[in-house]
């Protein structure tokens, strides 16, 4: 029921935004067939014909319909820049930005609640490094670690390539592994952070303190009444930025260089390519989304009494 | 004063000297900078620090010391835009929506969430998309993205306030609503409004340089850190590492300061953000 509702919530969401974006689109300063021609001129004839063949001249609501119909069947239109097909494109980037946001959502989670538990339960040198690795670390702009990153280890030291994104599996988790590492370094100080505080917060809890009174083995006390119960706040935060990785994808790309979604939107903003910009916007509103909901679906799972709270 | 000097603690006291230190920087570059930050020569590329050029030049001969005192500028402008913009429509909706409730509440909320589904930087790239590159389009698209996140945090805390009685006995004498927002529900939620101000302002450096970064935000040949970052890429990798990695920690340590003053203020959660 809870699914459901959230399922149907978003599919509203999908299609205001769509719709709000295609108008932006539709009222930008501009027309598309002055863009089309670039300047040359021409006769009104040929301005006429071009509106006919990307059907210009509908009305607005008509163009819309169009347009979220052929979306829903797969076809996103046409490149204004290249007349590719913006459905093709979008299938070309796509694996790579999944890749990379995946990569660095691992190392997020690895990085961040590794750290942050290794401060919390040890007091001293290392929960000081952590603690000051964070502060620092969160205020490093994800394309700044990305040329540091770069400059260190592919310009210095040669370990790993300084462009591109690779061929095949083995090949593309090397080119990806300094973009993911920049990508999820802000994000895993924050993780890291509050990972820290949750584990202190449950070591001094009554029930904590209560079982290694009682003898637990500390490797179980860890396990079962530490970790698990510090999951809680920490695992909404790890949602938080997991979504949050989809924007700062764009900017990692931009700097490497890789074939993803993010470099793509970047050039059809220069460009002011619409129907690219249409099309990625969606697509990633969407993934925003979905991040989202499985987020809120997984912190339902791990407290009951979200979910219950919800269809109450 | 002193109150202030003691919540801080000295690490608190070193933040805010550098904060101090940027923003009278920026504030007195046309005085101090001793080069104009946007010409160069070619005879002078790539020069190391020396008592000319203090700390070297760029690719285009342009003196470094020069740009980043001018780059503050744009550097703090945009958060500067952002935040405002972002606490006063923010406090706006806030307070609109608890002192009315009901349906306007709901629709209000409603705008919120759609707001929510997109991630700030594509909003931000959407609206340049519409109306073309520049500072003040990503400053205020950002300062739009933002309205969630300080809307959220200023209504729950209006909301508690709404039903005590300091808020309901003017009512009850007639006294109207904007009346009782802007005198009575307005400073009680005033130091959220500052703290959330404080630590947005460092997410919205960082996505403003980022902006700038893709060349979607300041144009060259203006001087902003963001800027600096991306035209030193090249030289970084021909081994004239200056340029990105002074431009690069002038934005991790303001933005590090930020986030630590506003940490001791108050902490995150008053911008609404879960992390």
């Amino acid at each position: 029921m809870y699914v459901l509702r959230r399922l149907l919530a978003l599919v509203g969401v999908l299609l205001v935004s769509s719709f709000l974006v295609f108008a932006a689109m539709y009222a930008a300063p501009g027309s598309p067939e002055n863009f089309l021609v670039q300047g040359r001129t021409v006769t009104p004839e040929v301005l006429a014909a071009i509106r006919r063949q990307y059907s210009l001249d509908d009305p607005f609501l008509v163009r819309f319909w169009n347009w979220l119909t052929g979306v829903l069947h797969g076809d996103f239109g046409q490149s204004l820049t290249n007349r590719q097909e913006v459905g093709d494109l979008l299938a070309n980037r796509l694996p790579t930005t999944l890749a990379l946001v995946a990569m660095a959502a691992v190392l997020i989670v690895v990085l961040g609640v590794g750290l942050g538990i290794v401060a919390g339960v040890r007091d001293g040198v290392v929960d000081k490094i952590v603690v000051l690795g964070s502060t620092v670390g969160f205020a490093v702009p994800t394309f700044f670690a990305a040329l540091l990153l770069m400059s260190v280890f592919s310009v210095w030291l040669g370990w790993f390539p300084v462009f591109g994104s690779g061929e095949g599996f083995a090949d593309r988790l090397w080119h990806l592994t300094l973009p993911a590492l920049a990508l999820a370094l802000p994000s895993a100080a924050v993780v890291a952070r509050i990972t820290r505080t949750a584990i202190r917060d449950e070591r001094d809890s009554e029930h904590a303190v209560m079982a290694i009174a009682r003898g637990v083995p500390s490797r179980i006390v860890m396990r079962r009444h530490l970790v698990r119960n510090s999951m809680l706040p920490v695992s909404t935060v790890v949602g938080v930025h997991i979504a949050g990785l989809i924007a700062g994808s764009f900017v990692v790309e931009y700097a490497f260089t890789l074939d993803g979604l993010g470099t793509l939107l970047v050039t059809a903003v220069q460009t002011k390519d619409f129907a690219v910009v249409q099309a990625i916007a969606i697509v990633l509103v969407a993934g925003f989304g979905i991040i989202n909901l499985l987020v809120d679906l997984l912190y339902a799972a791990i407290d009951p009494r979200v979910g219950s709270r919800h269809t109450a | 004063m002193k109150r202030f000097v003691h919540r801080m603690g000295p690490l608190g006291m070193v933040a805010v000297g550098i904060l101090l230190l940027v923003v009278l920087g920026a504030l007195s570059a046309p005085l101090i900078a001793p080069y104009d930050p946007t010409i160069g020569s070619v005879t002078q590329r790539y020069l190391g620090p020396s008592a000319a050029h203090l700390l070297g030049t760029d690719q285009a001969g342009r003196d470094i010391f020069s740009r980043l005192l001018w780059g503050a500028r744009s550097s703090l402008i945009g958060p500067l835009i952002v935040v405002c913009v972002t606490a006063a429509l923010g406090t706006l909706i806030a307070l609109t929506s608890v002192w009315w409730g009901g349906a306007v509440d709901s629709l209000l909320s409603r705008l919120l969430d759609l707001l929510f589904a997109f991630p700030n930087l594509l909003l931000a790239m959407l609206a340049i998309a519409v109306f073309g590159p520049g500072l003040l389009t990503a400053a205020f698209a950002l300062a739009i993205a933002y309205i969630p996140y300080t809307a959220r945090v200023i209504r729950s805390t209006a909301l508690r306030e709404r039903n005590l009685p300091y808020v309901r006995s003017p009512e009850l004498q007639g006294i109207t609503g904007p009346t009782i927002a802007v005198r009575h529900l307005l400073p009680n939620v005033a130091p959220l409004i500052v703290t959330g101000a404080t630590i947005n302002f460092g997410f919205a450096m960082i996505e403003l340089a980022a902006l700038s970064f893709l060349g979607l935000g300041v144009q060259p040949p203006q001087a902003d850190w963001g800027l600096m970052v991306a035209n030193g890429q090249q030289s970084l990798l021909k081994g004239y590492p200056a340029e990105s990695i002074l431009a690069g920690l002038c934005i991790v340590l303001t933005v590090a300061s930020l986030g630590y003053v506003g940490d001791k203020l108050g902490g995150r959660a008053a911008a609404g953000r879960k992390a």
